[in-house]
């Protein structure tokens, strides 16, 4: 992994050229495929619906007291890289500080059991960020990836408003260090873009679900939800599963076992 | 009735500089702040990934709504054909624009890049109500200034009644826009409901009329011009209206959530257990913006009291600003429900707020900010009535209907 930082506001990579194309070279399912995203070629084919991305999380196998996912996120996605302001609050900067996915703990109120999950953007395949988005910076791209351009991203929060996860995040801080794969501005919103720099590379896999195998607790998968005979696939149909807010009909990318 | 003369405001200059050089140093305070906020990014307000709206939009939603309310005046008159609100028109007009360029500019300002300003006006995505709110804000400015003008130009008389009618039905569809954009969130509790929309109307009628009726005060006060009972009684029961109509919508805004049981949380936590935001509702929403005014308009004696109306007026204002904070911050600091049946234990790193009520303190520079907002709207009818012909010389009852001042005064 390349960790080339960029300290000035400009020559930031574009978004949308990276929703231009997405490689479809064909990797067989469970092969984990590195390559460097500053080397690989811009794509010039366009993303097709032909897939759609999601993850599967199994609650079952999320550890207690584990951080790799949210860890290796940070690193993927620069985010380490965020200081907080001289003079902020430190318990207000946790809350401000840009988050792509969280640890979270829940107890049930009758049984007490306790679960584990990582929670992050849901993909919805009707988001209603994209629908509350003024200017369109919010958008899903035909591989029901959804991401922020944020070249077009006026920062009025609205798209914020709107999630019902709290996926998104507000960089309220100016920005001195960033990795050239992850944009950062201040003033602009972002969220988890299911690291959309590594399938544009062609390579299948998210840091999240790499660093949870690498754990070895395998609790999260990450696949083509329209490839039936895919490791998404083939993990969903062995188990039942939920989104979380079912009852607004979002129908999202990300599907939890065990909840 | 006789002709209305319209005269600019004759104050004396020493007090006219006066007023001008403070609200002009209240804008530029705000302007500073709001360049301290870019400067420096939104870490230095109070806003988080969980708050994200702050004091800045609870000012700029209530000037907005304010706004519309405003214009309320003058639709009475042409579209309704009261003929005693006709000489109010021009003014109603003047404050609803300027109004809503306070609270549009404390918007934008609050923008994390307001820089890009010009992509908000030239992408739009048309699902998004935020967008046609673009359309319905600039639309009302150049509706009512066109307004304005049939009011005040001869060649124009003929056109005020429709584009009056016009205008009123657009700024209906404003506030609507504006409460929309709160009904649209599926994702929030307190704001999933259809009632949200009528009642940001209603707070419009009330909020509008009593900013209308302080300016109109202070300015046919600062330069004698005369306001007769009748008038005065007029105003004042259409303010005592729009506050009842305020009270039942809140009343069956609450009801409607306590009967979809799953919203009960939400309801405790605004009308119970809230701490500060139950106050707010309470103190300031129900009691100072609406028990304490009225009881100011059905009082027999304290109701012939200009006085005691222009504190009614103020409390209505104040309480509408505890409004929007109930409505804007409450809501958003009450947590996201997601896992039904379950508590949340941990969220994310300590600190980071998910499964309990969000911390929120407004700082200093996003409430200069807001205030900088209220101060550029007093500023642009400061000017206006003093250079152009906005104010009737009188609204004495003689003036305004020869048949009341037969009558003894109410
Ligand atoms: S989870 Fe939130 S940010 Fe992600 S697509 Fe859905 S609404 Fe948008
Ligand atoms: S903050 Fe940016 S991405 Fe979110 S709704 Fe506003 S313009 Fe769109």
């Amino acid at each position: 992994m390349n960790h080339e930082t960029e300290s000035t506001n400009q020559g930031r990579r574009d978004f949308l050229s990276a929703a231009m194309g997405v490689s479809t070279a064909a990797i067989a399912p469970g092969v984990i495929l590195h390559t460097p995203e500053a080397s690989a070629a811009p794509r010039t084919d366009p993303v097709t619906d032909v897939h759609r991305w999601g993850l599967l999380v199994d609650t079952s196998k999320c550890a207690e007291g584990c951080s790799a996912c949210v860890d290796a996120c940070d690193r993927e996605n620069g985010l380490n890289l965020q200081a907080a302001p001289l003079g902020d609050d430190a318990m207000k900067w946790q809350n401000q500080r840009a988050t792509w996915i969280r640890k979270v703990k829940l107890q049930d109120n009758l049984s007490g059991q306790i679960t584990n999950l990582p929670l992050m953007c849901q993909h919805c395949e009707h988001p209603p960020c994209v629908d509350v988005c003024p200017t369109g910076a919010s958008f899903k791209r035909a591989d029901g990836i959804v991401m922020v351009d944020s070249h077009t991203c006026i920062g009025c929060r609205y798209c914020m408003m709107a999630c019902p996860y709290k996926a998104r995040s507000f960089i309220h801080e100016q920005v001195d260090q960033k990795l050239t794969r992850a944009p950062r501005g201040k003033g602009c919103v972002e969220s988890c873009n299911l690291c959309v720099h590594r399938l544009d590379a062609g390579d299948l896999s998210t840091a999240c679900a790499e660093a949870c195998s690498a754990e070895g607790h395998r609790a999260l998968v990450f696949g083509d939800l329209k490839d039936p005979s895919g490791p998404l696939r083939q993990a969903l149909a062995k188990q039942r599963t939920r989104q979380i807010r079912q009852d607004l009909g979002l129908n999202t990318g990300v599907r939890y076992a065990g909840i | 009735m006789k002709r209305i003369v319209y005269r600019e405001w004759l104050v004396q200059p020493q007090r006219y500089w006066g007023l001008l050089a403070i609200l002009a140093a209240v804008v530029a305070v705000g302007g500073l702040s709001a360049l301290y906020m870019e400067h420096h990014g939104h870490w230095v307000t109070g806003m988080t990934n969980s708050v994200v709206w702050g004091m800045p939009h609870v000012f700029a939603v209530f000037l907005i709504i304010a706004a519309s309310g405003a214009l309320n005046v003058a639709s009475i008159g042409t579209v309704f054909d009261k003929k005693a609100y006709k000489p109010l028109g021009r003014l109603s007009g003047l404050l609803a624009v300027a109004l809503l360029v306070g609270g549009l500019l404390v918007l934008v300002l609050d923008l994390g890049r307001p820089d890009r300003l010009l992509v908000a006006m030239t992408t739009h995505n048309f699902s998004s109500i935020f967008a046609w709110n673009i359309f319905l804000y600039t639309g009302f400015a150049a509706i009512t200034i066109g307004y304005l003008w049939t009011m005040a130009e001869r060649k124009g008389h003929r056109l005020q009644k429709p584009v009056g009618t016009f205008a009123f039905l657009w700024r209906l569809a404003l506030t609507t826009g504006t409460g929309s954009i709160f009904g649209f969130l599926v994702g929030r509790e307190a704001y999933d409901t259809a009632i949200l929309g009528p009642m940001f109307v209603v707070m419009s009628f009330a909020y509008g009329l009593a900013v209308y009726m302080l300016v109109l005060f202070y300015t046919f006060d600062a330069d004698g011009r005369p306001i007769g009972p009748a008038m005065l009684k007029r105003l004042r029961s259409l303010l005592g209206l729009f506050v009842s109509a305020i009270l039942y919508f809140t009343l069956v805004y609450h009801l409607t959530k306590l009967y979809g049981a799953k919203h009960s949380d939400i309801e405790a936590f605004i009308l119970i257990n809230g701490g500060f935001y139950s106050a707010m509702f309470w103190v300031g929403w129900i009691l100072i913006g609406g028990l304490l005014p009225l009881g100011i308009i059905y009082h027999p004696e304290l109701n012939q009291r200009r006085d005691w109306i222009t504190a009614a007026c103020a409390l209505v204002i104040v309480g509408g600003f505890a409004a929007m904070y109930v409505i804007i911050i409450g809501s958003q600091a009450y947590p996201q429900e997601m896992f039904p049946g379950h508590s949340v234990l941990q969220f994310g790193a300590p600190g980071d707020v998910g499964g309990r009520v969000a911390p929120y303190s407004p700082s200093l520079p996003e409430f200069l900010l807001g205030i900088g907002g209220v101060g550029l709207a007093l500023l642009i009818p400061a000017v206006g009535v003093r250079v152009l012909q906005f104010l009737p010389e009188s609204l004495s009852d003689r003036d305004i209907d020869p048949h009341a001042s037969a009558r003894p005064a109410a």
